[in-house]
């Protein structure tokens, strides 16, 4: 079918048609290789050298070898594997039926119930640890009260499993997005003949609605195991240093110490992160997701009797107030006076609120705007970039591909040094300010480190528009311009919604990046705030304000970008009664 | 006359004029302070400042010693102006990479000492402003819910009764928490040093990665006993958290350190800020419960509320040990990745060793015989050595395989090598230890 298209048009550009590709394409391609060359390979390479130096200077493996020679991390590997798949299993646990009810039937709020569930992505540093030990530790308020009644307790916070539980908490909205993004894509005609052919309940579920909807999931737990196989914040919380990422962390953050090994497990980790990512790639090969119908967006929605609409309801609250229960400790932290060894704050109060009142705007304003415009960028470049991949044949569209994925497992400071390695000496024209310490450059890093989620999300979304609608508005004069902005752009709306949140949603709460960047408390996003407070006993109060307020934010911008989602879908959506 | 005193009090107004206007034209319009401290320390320290010198702003950065350190050094070009922080190590980093200037201090009535341990740096590139000591901060809800005594001494902590209820930070990510360890290693000796060490870490519920980690788990109560510097247990109690703080009769001293960063660009002021620090009424400060950090101004203790700690009279903080600067520096890398080996990353191993060897003598009690003793002190013995030996911390080919790597120097194996060793002796030993201990228990 391509085959013919390009045919058609072999005047234009006879050798960029051999690709199937228009000049534009291969221009968006080079931008998008351009932008990663400058911002991700230049500065991570120029940090990472170290893994490939031996004490003289020159080329060498060693360190790898002695990275396979040493038991410690030969241990550390398998277990990040294990977790990382185990966490994938947990979170889909919780994520697909959340998906389902909400795909599949009438409920007031969706967007509401879509919002609650990415909260849990935000997880603001430091104020998010303390609130979980409180909630799930070993004398947080679920122990105190079993041990009280029962006389026992529940390790939830400790070792692997305890990692396993907190990240399948922390990252199930991945697979929630991205599962919701297809199952709206997925044209209710199909499930309809299947009706009509006889297949109900679980048979028409797992014969057709899940197949139909496979991008969208492998999406979300590729994402999940990839950020849980090279997750910091997790293992440290819990005090689990026996994984990759903690050992790669500890060892590139402590100081005076020049061991490459640090490095060295950097670049093992984006190995396996990509593997990951192929991997994924591998599941959907050979398999056509796409439909051409686009009868309605989404599957039939049914209304429930009031009995089962009650079980969905209990459902989705037990889910929600699950995953929760980290930010409704930071809630409590942020309006208690001391907490501690017990199962509620001692006393409340606004205090700390007002703590933070003045600063707080500047925090929350630096933190919309460089969150937003890294969202943006993500999207921009991860639709692009999906684009270019699945519709042309352009050489070079792979490798740019995973060098993006690859950004997944950079650790934050790793590429901070790096920009400002590269960029500090850049001077802007006017002002003369250094362009590694410009707002901006916070910006770019935030993009960089999310893009994947993004470009992961608008692979996904794609996938499941089948070329032939592009072509046929082609073929009815449409121009290639025109066939995106109206075509192939509104169709992935829900797919680049899914990528826009993720990135956004996560860059609200960096820290590691942000701690090396910022040069001006004036231009400080609201994590370097938290950070700040959470360096003092009398802090934790004002810091777990500022987590709240952060949250808060995000919830308001994330629920915003549903309303507009659903509003579009609405236009679409058929229902039946 | 009338006209000459006129004309005096003008010269002398003009004087005070030219001389306000020179003063602050001379120190510059800003400071830029990259620093780890909390807040709670910068901001009294700030306000103050700005206040002294109008017209001057104090930028202050926070960040952590790991991206502060990576932000001077890439940075260079064009530099903030003052590194501030309690960690010796990344002053002692930054020296290395020619990244600070000397400065010396006018200020004068300072001590050089704080117990045996010098305050300034010898070669001049950084100075201590204010000291604190090591102790040992409980949770008193904790403590009551889990009828356990309050510790008062560092032996205490060998206790089993207090087994999976104290918590450390590693001393690889923390400077302070690495001058305390080698403060016990040159008290003790090193193999009597490490084996108290490996003893308490027995009891530890977690080795944290951050020194505020241990004050914060404490707070929360996830664990009741943390050994943190002292104002980290004194303002948390002065938060109102359910907290006490004992320093035991033999404590280590830390300094918290200030050093102009190399170049800087606001060099007057820096010095200005330094000056401040040191001066009666930046010392002052110190005393504020909020910061309770102890004064290197003898004259401020004088000001102090009753009660306050006086490492310069009180010769039980920090003197007994007389310390070696020389040897401390020659194997500090080593000694922080040594323990992350031993205790650190198999923490879960050195727990259950020294689980089975409390079971077992508990068990046992008075009644044990000569063969359960002598398998016990066999397991006591695998549950708390060290697999190098002083000699060898101190060798300069082993000690530089854990350092950046000088151009003549000819290291004795890549850090990972020894790595790999240390490891396997320990997860060897704690498994034997425990077995033996097992073993001991049946032979009764």
């Amino acid at each position: 079918m391509s085959s013919i298209a390009s045919a058609d048009r072999p005047a234009r550009a006879p050798f960029l048609a051999r690709y199937n590709a228009s000049p534009a394409q291969a221009l968006a391609l080079a931008a998008v290789a351009l932008f990663l060359i400058a911002f991700l390979i230049v500065p991570l390479v120029r940090v990472i050298v170290v893994a490939f130096t031996d004490p003289g200077g020159g080329f060498s493996l060693v360190h790898f070898g002695d990275f396979f020679r040493t038991s410690l991390l030969r241990e550390a590997f398998w277990n990040s594997l294990y977790v990382a798949a185990m966490t994938v299993v947990v979170a889909s646990l919780i994520a697909v039926p959340l998906a389902t009810i909400l795909a599949r039937f009438h409920f007031r709020g969706a967007a509401l119930i879509h919002t609650l569930g990415v909260i849990p992505l935000v997880m603001p540093p430091f104020v998010g640890a303390v609130a979980m030990q409180l909630i799930y530790g070993r004398n947080g308020t679920i122990n105190l009260i079993l041990n009280d009644a029962f006389g026992f307790r529940i390790p939830f916070m400790e070792g692997l499993n305890g990692v396993i539980f907190v990240e399948a908490l922390h990252y199930f909205p991945f697979i929630l997005l991205n599962l919701s993004a297809s199952l709206s894509n997925i044209d209710s005609a199909m499930e309809e003949s299947a009706q009509n052919l006889g297949a109900r309940g679980f048979t028409l579920f797992s014969r057709i609605v899940f197949p139909l909807a496979l991008p969208g999931y492998v999406a979300g737990a590729a994402l999940v195991f990839v950020k849980v196989f090279d997750d910091l914040a997790t293992p440290l919380l819990l005090n689990v240093t026996s994984m990759l990422a903690p050992q790669a962390y500890l060892k590139i953050t402590t100081v005076g110490i020049a061991d490459p090994m640090g490095y060295v497990i950097s670049v093992i980790m984006i190995g396996c992160s990509l593997g990951a990512m192929m991997l994924s790639v591998l599941v959907l090969r050979g398999r056509d997701f796409a439909t051409t119908q686009r009868g309605g967006g989404g599957l039939s929605r049914r209304r429930l009797g009031p009995g089962g609409n009650a079980v969905a309801i209990v459902l989705v609250i037990v889910t929600l107030l699950i995953t929760l229960s980290p930010h409704i400790g930071i809630f409590l932290l942020s309006i208690g006076t001391v907490w501690s060894f017990a199962e509620l704050p001692d006393a409340y109060t606004i205090q700390h609120y007002v703590t933070v009142y003045r600063e707080a705007g500047p925090l929350i304003g630096n933190t919309i705007l460089y969150c937003g415009l890294a969202g943006l960028i993500d999207v921009i470049i991860g639709a692009t970039l999906a684009y270019v991949v699945l519709r042309t044949r352009l050489p070079g569209r792979r490798l740019v591909e995973q060098v993006a994925m690859s950004a997944v497992a950079i650790p934050g400071l790793v590429l901070g040094i790096g920009l400002l390695r590269t960029y500090y000496d850049v001077k802007l024209p006017f002002s003369g300010e250094s362009l590694a310490t410009v707002w901006f450059m916070l910006v770019i890093a935030y993009a960089v480190r999310r893009l994947p989620y993004a470009l992961t999300a608008a692979t996904a979304a794609l996938r499941q528009l089948h070329v032939s609608l592009e072509e046929a508005a082609e073929n009815l004069g449409a121009g290639k311009l025109s066939v995106l902005s109206r075509i192939v752009v509104p169709l992935m709306t829900g797919g680049l919604l899914a990528g826009f949140v993720t990135s956004f949603a996560t860059a609200a709460v960096e820290l590691s990046a942000t701690l090396l960047l910022v040069a001006r408390a004036p231009d400080a996003p609201i994590a370097y705030g938290i950070y700040v407070y959470m360096q003092s006993a009398a802090g934790r109060g004002p810091g777990a304000a500022l987590g709240v307020i952060a949250v808060i934010a995000v919830a308001i911008a994330t629920y915003l970008a549903f309303k507009i989602a659903e509003r579009e879908r609405g236009l679409k959506s058929r229902e039946l009664f | 006359m009338a006209q000459k005193l006129t004309r005096r009090l003008l010269l002398a107004a003009a004087c005070t004029l030219s001389a306000t206007s020179v003063f602050a034209q001379s120190i510059g319009d800003k400071v830029i302070i990259v620093t780890s401290f909390s807040k709670d320390l910068t901001t009294p320290f700030s306000v103050a400042f700005e206040k002294k010198y109008p017209g001057t702003k104090v930028e202050v950065q926070n960040r952590n010693s790991a991206a502060a350190i990576a932000f001077i050094r890439e940075t260079r070009s064009s530099p903030p102006d003052i590194f501030w922080a309690s960690a010796p190590d990344a002053f002692e980093v930054l020296k290395k990479n020619s990244l600070l200037q000397k400065y010396q201090p006018k200020a004068q009535g300072l001590t050089d000492k704080v117990g045996t341990y010098p305050v300034n740096d010898p070669a001049g590139y950084y100075v201590g402003f204010a000291a604190s000591g090591y102790g040992i901060m409980y949770n008193t809800r904790y403590m009551r819910a889990n009828s356990l005594p309050a510790p008062k001494e560092w032996d205490d902590l060998k206790k089993p009764i207090y087994f999976g209820h104290v918590g450390f930070s590693a001393p690889s990510r923390s400077g302070t928490s690495h001058l305390t360890v080698e403060t016990i290693l040159q008290g003790e000796g090193w193999d009597k040093g490490w084996a108290t060490l490996i003893e308490i870490g027995g009891n530890f519920q977690q080795v944290s990665d951050r020194s505020f980690g241990v004050p914060d788990a404490v707070n929360s109560g996830q664990y009741g006993i943390g050994i943190v510097i002292d104002f980290f247990g004194l303002s948390a109690k002065a938060s109102g958290f359910p907290v006490e703080f004992v320093y035991p009769t033999v404590t280590a001293i830390v300094p918290a350190n200030v050093g102009i960063i190399a170049n800087a660009k606001n060099q007057k002021a820096a010095e200005a800020f330094v000056e401040f620090l040191l001066s009666e009424e930046g010392q002052q400060i110190l005393l504020d419960p909020k910061i309770q950090r102890l004064p290197v101004r003898q004259s401020t203790y004088a000001k102090a509320p009753a009660g306050y700690p006086n490492p310069i009279t009180d010769k039980s903080l920090g003197a007994k040990v007389s310390f070696n600067a020389d040897v401390s520096e020659g194997r500090y890398e080593l000694v922080n990745s040594l323990f992350d080996r031993v205790i650190t990353f198999r923490l879960k191993e050195l727990n259950a060793a020294w689980k089975a060897i409390h079971d077992t003598e508990k068990r046992l009690g008075t009644g044990a015989n000569a063969e359960a003793k002598r398998l016990l002190a066999e397991a006591r013995k695998l549950a708390s050595s060290v697999p190098i030996t002083a000699k060898e911390a101190s060798d300069p080919a082993i000690a530089g395989s854990f350092q950046e790597v000088k151009k003549d120097a000819k290291p004795a194996g890549r850090q990972a090598e020894f790595e790999e060793r240390w490891d396997s002796f320990a997860v060897k030993n704690y498994a034997e230890a425990k077995a033996l201990a097992e073993k001991a228990a049946g032979a009764k």
